[in-house]
């Protein structure tokens, strides 16, 4: 870092420079910088959902673009995510308070056998930053506990994480028992993880498979618009 | 001739001297692969393209390692054989006895490569060296390093355990051999 870095001072950036310096600051995973950011944005009168989309998830996306593409590697994504939730922490109260609008609600959790979770706590970020309330149920879930999951929490959309081989084939698992139960198509079904393709989410019944925290968002917002029109046709 | 993973050069000559093997030819991907499994396919094609005018037969010592199928998918296409086997870890131990624990989730493993290699493919590339605090981010769920050992080297077996004193996991000892990787290069 040179002296000019050292020097900057957020609180004397204007609001446009102060959002880039925030994509910087993701970027290389400066909490708290991010936070502090944060506090200026609040202080100056921005909505909280605004500094979220806008500030926030803006910066995140280039992280994830970067990542996809091969430039950054997991623990750059870990720490520009950790940034994140420090920002975030300071916000959702006031998002609660300031009735941020809400698009859905999501249940999400990686499959049994699997511990790898920082893909699936990436896309709930990215979800709840997009206006998703997120159940976030954790690693290494059974079958039971997706379903316990869906009757308590009631959610518009189940997402399901796997990393590995011998792990994702569960997926099928959880949707052919969701079909037993008559209850399959009450969900928005997505799935997600380095070694899925479209053609598996399409073979195990998924409604979508969706390869960054990006298309996660895009597309669940996608499925409930449309769930929404064929709700107000059916009336 | 025989087209591997880096992780495997030492194990699959060692396996070609213990018996004799004199004609079998080895070529390696880089190891670093493992942590981008998006990439081995391409790597894969590449290297059978230019052994073939070369080679009579080839075969590919890769388990899927994370191509999500796209490595069975190319190895048919090209007709060549591969490992049966979700990734190095469970054909060291021996495929049938690695699936029969499935439910030991909260295991790390690490072959002989991998501990020897440690900080290259494991403390590195998480950035552990950078970032300590990253570490229970990664391995908060885990509680213990598995060794599966396939020499038998104590000087090996301690750096195991600075592995896993290192990720703050419990060490354990598995020896494996090679598994079931020579029975699957001798029919190869
Ligand atoms: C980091 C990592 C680990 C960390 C995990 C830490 C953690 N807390 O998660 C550690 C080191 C602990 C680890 C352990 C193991 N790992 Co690992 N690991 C990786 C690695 C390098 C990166 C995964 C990652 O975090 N990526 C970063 C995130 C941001 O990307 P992502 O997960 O793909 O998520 C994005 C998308 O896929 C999508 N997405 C993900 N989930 C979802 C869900 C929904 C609903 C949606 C919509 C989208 C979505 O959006 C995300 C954000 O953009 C991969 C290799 C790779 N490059 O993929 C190997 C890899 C997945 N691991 C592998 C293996 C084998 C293991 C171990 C068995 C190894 C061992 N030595 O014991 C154990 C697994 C234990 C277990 N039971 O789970 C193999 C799998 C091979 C195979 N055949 O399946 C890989 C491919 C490496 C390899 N080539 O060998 N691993």
């Amino acid at each position: 870092m040179n002296d000019e870095d050292d020097d900057l001072i957020l609180a004397d950036l204007p609001d446009d420079e102060l959002v880039q310096q925030m994509f910087d600051d993701l970027y290389d995973g400066l909490r708290d910088e991010i936070e502090e950011a944060v506090h200026i944005l609040l202080d100056r009168g921005w909505e909280p959902y605004n500094i979220l989309t806008e500030a926030l998830v803006g910066g995140m996306t280039i992280v994830g673009k970067d990542f996809r593409d091969g430039i950054l590697f997991v623990p750059e994504v870990l720490l520009a995510a950790n940034a994140m939730k420090g920002g975030m922490a300071i916000l959702k109260p006031l998002l609660a308070e300031t009735g941020a609008p809400r698009v859905g609600k999501m249940v999400i959790g990686t499959v049994k056998g699997d511990i790898h979770d920082i893909g699936k706590n990436l896309v709930s970020m990215m979800m709840e930053g997009a206006g998703f309330e997120v159940v976030d149920i954790g690693i290494n879930n059974a079958v039971e506990k997706y379903l316990d999951a869906l009757e308590s929490e009631k959610p518009d959309i189940l997402g399901m994480s796997a990393l590995l081989t011998t792990t994702m084939p569960y997926m099928k698992v959880v949707i052919d028992t969701m079909a037993e139960k008559g209850i399959r198509d009450d969900y928005i079904v997505l799935v997600g993880g380095a070694p899925l393709n479209e053609e598996f989410g399409r073979a195990i019944g998924a409604d979508a498979y969706c390869r960054d925290a990006a298309v996660a968002v895009e597309t669940a917002k996608t499925f409930m618009a449309r769930r929404h029109n064929s709700m107000a046709t059916a009336v | 001739m025989v087209i591997a993973c880096g992780a495997l050069a030492r194990e699959i000559l060692d396996i070609r001297d213990r018996n004799g093997w004199h004609h079998l030819a080895l070529t390696c991907l880089p190891a670093q692969l493992h942590n981008r499994p998006e990439r081995i396919p391409a790597a894969v094609e590449a290297a059978v393209m230019a052994a073939r005018p070369h080679h009579g037969r080839i075969v590919i010592a890769y388990g899927d390692c994370g191509t999500g199928g796209q490595l069975e998918a190319l190895c048919d296409r090209l007709g060549v054989t591969m490992i049966d086997a979700p990734h190095c870890y469970a054909f060291f131990e021996g495929s049938a006895r690695f699936a029969a624990h499935d439910d030991e989730i909260t295991a790390f493993y690490l072959t002989d490569f991998l501990v020897r290699q440690f900080d290259a493919f494991v403390w590195e590339p998480l950035g552990l060296d950078r970032h300590a605090e990253l570490r229970d981010m990664y391995f908060g769920h885990y509680t213990k390093l598995v060794h599966l050992a396939q020499t038998d080297d104590p000087a090996l077996d301690a750096q195991a355990r600075e592995c896993a004193a290192r990720l703050g996991l419990a060490h354990e000892r598995r020896g494996t051999g090679y598994g079931d990787l020579p029975r699957w290069l001798e029919r190869a």
